[in-house]
């Protein structure tokens, strides 16, 4: 344990969380009944996706600046949190929407287009 | 016995919260435990960029989504959090089968994340006590301009660094009109009934409309 916690953390550990984070999403967008649940996993899923963009992009990872994504990967970080923003604000009001319209917001209920 | 990594303990505090956190999110039946428990997983993800040495980033992840997504879905939640819908519970065979492809993923993705053994342990940082600022830089990059990779010495590779400014003109105009279309699609509806198409126009609007 001690060995753990005084060797130098390298890049694998960084893709590890995010590794768990994506799983999580995963199941939570697999698994919720819950709309809002559906949103969150998809939001845990973005996390993920932005931790390991950051942690190739980082310096104190990769050591020097000629290698890995540098400063391409913090700003493909901000684009995806705007994109999420922008992501949750529009599935949010179609979330309402369909909690006005149908009284619930159980996604198997939602099943108008079924064929 | 070597000296204190502190680097190394902030990262397993962070890393701790943040998969444990999340891992809430997934077990808890309750949508608004589920709602806590990802601030908490996210807040602890912007202790992560910071430790990685991305600081504008993370402050960017603290105060857009911790603060600003993570509010609009706190609303979402008391907007439709009653009676039933507070705590939906899943069947058991969804939860055998999501545990199946969720255990086969994460394998493949911790094996694929260890597999490299250059990722393992950092490069030692030649300049040990020069952290360079990242807000600037990305700052500018963002405006089109790129200053970060100047030394490069080969032209050719250095001419295709351009800036991000047409990415970022795009993701303006798309958040706006996302917003402006969000606001005009959860406007609150009078009826819980679906309304009929065509007679909801603007165009003669009854007396004392306007004082709603």
């Amino acid at each position: 344990m001690m060995n753990l916690l005084t060797q130098p953390v390298g890049l694998s550990h960084y893709l590890a969380v995010s590794a768990v984070l994506f799983v999580c999403g995963f199941l939570c967008m697999a698994t919720k009944r819950n709309i809002l649940g559906v949103l969150m996993g998809i939001e845990l899923v973005l996390n993920g996706a932005n931790l390991n963009f950051v942690a190739f992009g980082s310096r104190l990872l990769r050591g020097g600046t000629s290698d890995g994504l540098g400063l391409d990967g913090q700003a493909i970080a901000l684009f995806v949190i705007i994109l999420a923003a922008a992501e949750a604000a529009g599935a949010l009001a179609i979330a309402l929407n369909f909690y006005h319209t149908h009284a619930t917001v159980d996604v198997d209920r939602a099943e108008e287009l079924k064929g | 016995m070597d000296a204190v990594n502190w680097h190394t303990i902030f990262f397993w505090l962070f890393a701790m919260l943040a998969c444990g956190f999340a891992v809430g999110v997934v077990v808890t039946n309750n949508i608004v435990r589920m709602a806590c428990c990802l601030v908490a997983s996210l807040g602890a993800v912007a202790g992560l960029f910071f430790l990685a040495g991305t600081e504008f980033v993370g402050a960017v992840q603290l105060m857009v989504y911790v603060g600003g997504t993570m509010v609009l879905l706190v609303f979402g939640v008391m907007l439709t959090a009653r009676g039933p819908f507070v705590s939906m519970q899943t069947g058991g065979g969804q939860w055998i089968l999501a545990t199946i492809i969720g255990g086969a993923l994460l394998a493949v993705l911790l094996q694929a994340a260890f597999s490299v053994p250059q990722w393992m342990a950092p490069k030692p940082l030649v300049p040990q006590a020069a952290p360079a600022p990242t807000a600037a830089t990305l700052g500018l990059a963002l405006m089109g301009v790129r200053v970060d990779k100047l030394e490069r010495p080969d032209p050719v590779l250095r001419k295709g660094m351009s800036g991000y400014l047409l990415a970022f003109e795009i993701i303006s105009v798309h958040l706006v009109v996302v917003l402006v279309g969000a606001a005009y699609l959860a406007r609150a509806k009078r009826a819980l009934g679906p309304r009929p198409i065509g007679l909801g126009g603007r165009s003669a609007p009854p007396l004392g409309a306007a004082q709603k």
